[in-house]
């Protein structure tokens, strides 16, 4: 067996692997975290509960009415995404003029309600979720097995994240987005709609929580706390990259994902906390994060 | 916003003016005839979250500076009082002194780190280091994991009063619980107070006009920090128990809530908040995850219909400070 600074080659790259795996999450969330802040100027608290919803929706959709993966994969964003429509018309659009911490505290309401419920329904305890058959299986690259869902998981959320920057900073709606970003008022004044904007904005951050939510199903076993534990990495993760910067979210995302993964084989004792540490150091040394700006 | 009295045409009543003190006086009053009336442990139990919640809302209201990661200060402070007294035998003094001396450490580190950003900033920073602690708390031999540290020795204080008695328990955790109230109105009220308020309002300006305000937001962190320490070092000696609960996201939620509902920037909100929200968790005990669902609605519809929560509202009707 081949090995690398006496770690057994496959237990390197599994590790590897896993960590890309939790980066693909990390970055699908703080992606979507990035995007509504941008817009709403709100910490979406709910991020969490909402990818849990996600993941929920996907084990609800096999049970009931035996729709698959591949379905579910459209259908859960679409409706979880729509909740999130109505929870910006109903809630958030109030607490625009106030204090951001407002927006904080109300979500933070609905992820202990999202979280309650799903509880109170399916119990502390994770409900396994069956992959599709199409994406069972690996392949033996020679180092280390690579399952054929894992490198799903990556390509898609790469994909994902990819296309997101792409329409924000390469199209013209997506200059609509960062005009409005930047002065709402004067974006008005040129006739576009931006409350609708900022409507479907805070659904699209909603549908890629639950997008990457039934992604992890398979992964991870659907449980109503699957999202509380990993938003605030993925908070961590926001306040290592900043959230001035698409790109920049994205590349934190893996990037911490990794090191995780790494620790995972070097230092296993401190895999839970590493990312909390690299945020300690962070904000010692560029406290406006990364990517961010000095505000 | 303070209304402005023309002194020449109205004077403010003396009930109006002393309306605070009034008030301490009828929550002492309330607070001694209690035990008589209901259970004294929930009630000591009530007055630790009833400081903790101050010293949240010393922050939040007097600052402007949302900390979502309180429980790193109750719960290691809780953890080290009851190990303390526990496995090195401290007497229940020192007890909560080691307690409380390892919250104002944290609370040093932690909010050295966390003021370096503003805003909404601030509230991750606190919450992912919370966090962290909570995943070293899980790790460590010594908290004892998921069993927590129990059967916490309560022993004499100052080697004479027995605190297995209850009543003296009560006594003890009574003026533990006054002290750090009035400490905290001390603080508010105080010239250094003022500065905080000052960077509330309008952080720039405070800088302008030459204030250090990092060096004053970090000071107002510690001595928040500390007395959550208090406030967590009493709870572990009065239920006996130090265990992951104490640390974990959920109490951070739950003491936001309770100055929440009772008036952030209230002085005597976070208190009625805290007796609020424990009795009602005590009462709908029986609904089991559903008072999970019952604390998120109630966070939506204070955020949404009473921000200035149970006092502030009361105060603006009965137009006194509270």
């Amino acid at each position: 067996m081949v090995e690398i600074f006496g770690i057994p080659s496959a237990a390197l790259f599994g590790q590897l692997l896993i960590g890309l795996i939790n980066g693909s999450f990390y970055a699908l969330l703080s992606l979507g975290l990035a995007v509504i802040f941008g817009m709403l100027n709100i910490i979406n608290f709910a991020h969490g509960a909402q990818y849990m919803l996600g993941a929920v929706a996907a084990y609800l959709l096999l049970q009931s009415t035996g729709l698959g993966y591949w379905p579910a994969l459209i259908i859960a964003p679409i409706v979880v995404g729509a909740a999130g429509i109505l929870i910006e018309r109903f809630f958030l659009q109030w607490l625009y003029k106030l204090d951001h911490l407002y927006g904080l505290l109300l979500t933070f309401g609905l992820a202990l309600i999202l979280e309650g419920v799903a509880r109170h329904h399916f119990g502390s305890a994770g409900l396994p979720y069956t992959l599709p058959d199409s994406l069972r299986g690996g392949r033996n690259l020679g180092f280390m097995f690579l399952p054929n869902y894992r490198l799903w998981v990556i390509v898609a959320s790469l994909t994902v994240c990819l296309g997101t920057w792409f329409v924000i900073e390469r199209t013209k709606f997506g200059s609509y987005l960062r005009a409005a970003t930047e002065n709402p008022t004067l974006v008005r004044a040129f006739g576009i709609n931006v409350p609708r904007m900022i409507t479907l904005t805070y659904g699209f951050g909603v549908a890629l929580a639950a997008f990457a939510g039934v992604m992890a199903a398979p992964i991870y076993n659907v449980s109503p706390n699957m999202g509380s534990e990993l938003i605030i990495v993925v908070f961590a993760v926001v306040v290592i990259g900043g959230m001035g910067s698409i790109l920049g979210a994205i590349v934190t995302g893996f990037g911490l994902g990794v090191i995780e993964g790494l620790t995972k084989v070097f230092f296993p004792e401190a895999s839970n906390t590493v990312i909390f540490v690299i945020m300690a150091l962070v904000l010692l040394v560029r406290p406006a994060g990364l990517f961010g700006r000095r505000a | 916003m303070e209304r402005v009295l023309d002194p020449l045409t109205r004077k403010p009543s003396v009930w109006r003016e002393r309306s605070e003190t009034i008030a301490f006086l009828v929550m002492v009053a309330a607070l001694v005839v209690a035990p008589f009336v209901t259970y004294p442990l929930f009630l000591m139990q009530a007055m630790c979250f009833a400081l903790f919640a101050c010293a949240f809302n010393l922050l939040i209201g007097y600052v402007g500076l949302l900390s979502f990661g309180h429980a790193l200060y109750f719960g290691w402070a809780s953890y080290l009082a009851a190990y303390s007294a526990k496995a090195w035998g401290f007497p229940p003094e020192l007890a909560i002194l080691t307690g409380t001396a390892t919250a104002a450490v944290c609370g040093l580190v932690a909010g050295a780190l966390a003021i370096r950003r503003q805003g909404i900033y601030f509230a991750m920073i606190t919450l992912a280091l919370a966090q962290m602690m909570y995943f070293f708390a899980v790790q460590a031999k010594f908290t004892g994991g998921e069993d927590g540290i129990q059967s916490v020795p309560r022993g004499y204080l100052f080697g004479v009063i027995n605190l297995h008695n209850e009543l003296a328990l009560y006594v003890v955790v009574l003026v533990i619980f006054l002290a750090g109230f009035l400490f905290i109105y001390r603080i508010i009220h105080s010239p250094f107070g003022e500065v905080l308020k000052a960077i509330r309002e309008n952080e720039t300006r405070a800088i302008s006009l030459g204030y250090k305000t990092e060096r004053y937001k970090l000071t107002a962190f510690v001595l928040s920090a500390t007395l959550a320490g208090v406030a967590g070092s009493t709870k572990a000696l009065v239920v006996q128990i130090a265990s992951l609960t104490d640390v974990n996201w959920p109490m951070s939620g739950e003491v936001v809530l309770m100055s929440l509902v009772g008036g952030l920037g209230t002085i005597f909100g976070p208190v009625v908040g805290s007796f609020v929200i424990l009795i009602m968790q005590y009462k709908l005990a029986f609904l089991g995850e559903w008072v999970l669902v019952i604390q998120g609605v109630i966070f939506v519809a204070c955020v949404l219909l009473f921000r200035r929560g149970l006092i502030g509202e009361l105060a603006r009707w009965l137009r006194i400070k509270l």
